[in-house]
């Protein structure tokens, strides 16, 4: 699966002057990451590789620094007051963190879906189109070539064609997150982060979003928080096993299951704790 | 084994549906007394000023005598003191509310200032009179205009619409933000499309009272010099002017028992711009909340 990434011609973000030492292009390179929330070391010394056009599941018990880790690639972190970052983050080879770097544009690469479906109390078409006329889209028929194609993209068109104009408070938990999903595609972004993004959904729902994910990341890079191991393993094609913020584990998501190379990571998956 | 004594609950049950029945009588009391006082108040104005209320009373100036005696100048007064409040405190006070909520970082600095403002609310109005005299009056050499007092109830009203306006404005889930964050969005897109809609409804049932406080001030109107026998309207914003509190004030300060009758009368029509000063802000309030 790796030679067909290697094969492709590469992207214009990525430097042509390096010569790639893994086969696969990475979309982030996370160096010596440390964070704190105040006083409390939340992410330790966290050293990652995240691989483009893959799904890269992230697992670990409560209060591991998973999500904290996952807001820290797109900087929604910062929202809490009293974060400090130490280390750094490369985006397609450039550190996020450095002062010049705008956090706006890096959200318009980066895409996130939250833990609760959090769509705008707009209509339908309101909530797709949100993202596009941030970044200055007005004209009609690209809005509606966007709205189709995003919903599409999440596979809840069929579903809400006919009612594009009504809130999208009238739909169930689980059309709302693909809503949500939808609303993410719509600026076309590189990497999608999800953070939980079934936690809140029934079975049937989650199903759904994860053939979703499935679907998606034939085009785009997906970082994927989940507490559910079974849905690592079923969706994703490497995972990171995070630990008291650090990551105690990374690699193929098959080998990580099968044959995991730490005590811990296998007392986490068969069940001994957490 | 059972460490819930099912008898001593059985025995309990009876006083505590006792104790909850007393109280939704007290409460319904509490509720009733401040009702009933106003049920006498508007008995006693209508009864009183009734009399007074007819086509003249809105066309005519004031007067000596008081069967010509009108209230045109405190009426257009009036309008013309809020057409400059509304504004000017909307517009500072949500401004204010907006930077301390979304942009101030939250440090000591701005904790000063948050409990500063919370104090200005509770500040006699008398003070911002003293305060509206001193810097707009004089200062800014506004005379004693329109101008002038429009300032100067802006500013006694400022506090209440910042406080009410970050209560609004804090009250948007984070998970809002967030979303509208997460794409890329400016903090000042996100206030303008996110935050702003989810909190007009809010804000403006603040503001709504605090309007409603600046209509029937005047005391601090009274400090800054506005007028109280006028026979003319305000024609620009640097005009004298006076306001119907003070028309009232000074009809119930007379001794005849006419002049009594017509500060009822003035009463009732204060009155009645408050309700449709109300319901207007009501209409727009569900306006608001309709299109969510």
């Amino acid at each position: 699966m790796n030679m067909t990434v290697k094969d492709r011609p590469k992207k214009k973000q990525t430097e042509t002057k390096k010569t790639p030492i893994v086969n696969v292009e990475n979309v982030y390179k996370v160096n010596q990451l440390n964070l704190w929330y105040g006083e409390d070391h939340a992410l330790k010394d966290i050293n990652l590789d995240i691989p483009e056009k893959q799904v890269t599941a992230i697992i670990g018990p409560s209060g591991c620094g998973k999500s904290t880790f996952i807001k820290t690639l797109n900087r929604m972190v910062e929202t809490v007051p009293s974060v400090k970052v130490s280390g750094g983050i490369q985006y397609r080879n450039q550190n996020i963190f450095q002062p010049s770097y705008k956090v706006e544009e890096l959200r318009t690469q980066v895409g996130m879906v939250f833990q609760k479906p959090n769509p705008f109390p707009k209509s339908i078409y309101e909530n797709v189109v949100y993202g596009p006329k941030i970044h200055g889209i007005r004209d009609k028929k690209t809005l509606d070539k966007i709205v189709e194609k995003s919903l599409r993209g999440a596979a809840i068109w069929e579903e809400v064609k006919d009612r594009l104009n009504e809130n999208a408070y009238g739909l169930s938990g689980g059309q709302q997150q693909r809503l949500c999903i939808a609303r993410c595609l719509a600026i076309e972004p590189d990497v999608i982060l999800m953070d939980e993004p079934t936690s809140a959904l029934d079975p049937i729902s989650t199903l759904k979003v994860e053939e979703l994910v499935q679907e998606l990341k034939k085009d785009y890079s997906i970082i994927i928080v989940t507490h559910n191991m079974q849905q690592a393993a079923r969706i994703s094609d490497k995972t990171a096993f995070f630990l008291t913020g650090e990551v105690v584990e990374f690699s193929n998501t098959n080998e990580l299951f099968s044959n995991p190379a730490d005590k811990r990571t296998e007392d986490y998956i068969t069940g001994r704790f957490g | 084994m059972n460490l819930v004594n099912k008898e001593q609950v059985k025995k309990k049950m009876a006083s505590r549906l006792f104790t909850n029945r007393i109280l939704q009588g007290l409460l319904l009391l509490a509720t009733l007394f401040g009702l009933i006082v106003l049920g006498v108040l508007i008995y006693r104005m209508t009864t009183q000023g009734i009399g007074y209320l007819s086509l003249d009373f809105f066309t005519n100036f004031a007067s000596r005598f008081p069967e010509q005696a009108g209230i045109k100048a405190a009426i257009v007064g009036t309008l013309w003191l809020m057409a400059v409040t509304i504004p000017v405190s909307l517009i500072l006070g949500v401004g204010t509310a907006l930077y301390l909520e979304e942009y101030a970082p939250k440090n000591r600095f701005t904790r000063i200032i948050q409990v500063n403002i919370a104090n200005l609310a509770g500040v006699p109005s008398i003070v911002f009179g003293l305060l509206g005299l001193t810097i707009f009056v004089r200062l800014a050499e506004m005379g004693q205009s329109v101008l002038a007092g429009g300032y100067t109830l802006s500013l006694l009203i400022l506090p209440v619409i910042v406080v009410a306006s970050q209560e609004a404005l804090r009250s948007v889930p984070k998970e809002m933000r967030d979303a509208s964050y997460a794409m890329g969005a400016t903090k000042w897109q996100t206030i303008q499309r996110v935050v702003l809609p989810a909190s007009i409804p809010g804000i403006l049932t603040g503001s709504i009272l605090a309007f409603s406080r600046a209509i029937g001030e005047t005391a601090p109107l009274i400090v800054i010099g506005a007028l109280t026998y006028v026979a003319f309207l305000p024609e620009n914003l640097y005009s004298g002017f006076t306001a119907m509190p003070i028309q009232i004030y000074n009809w119930a300060t007379r001794p005849q028992i006419e002049f009594q009758e017509l500060a009822a009368a003035g009463i009732i029509i204060l009155l009645l711009m408050l309700i449709i000063l109300n319901s207007i802000a009501v209409l727009i309030r569900n306006k608001f909340q309709k299109r969510y």
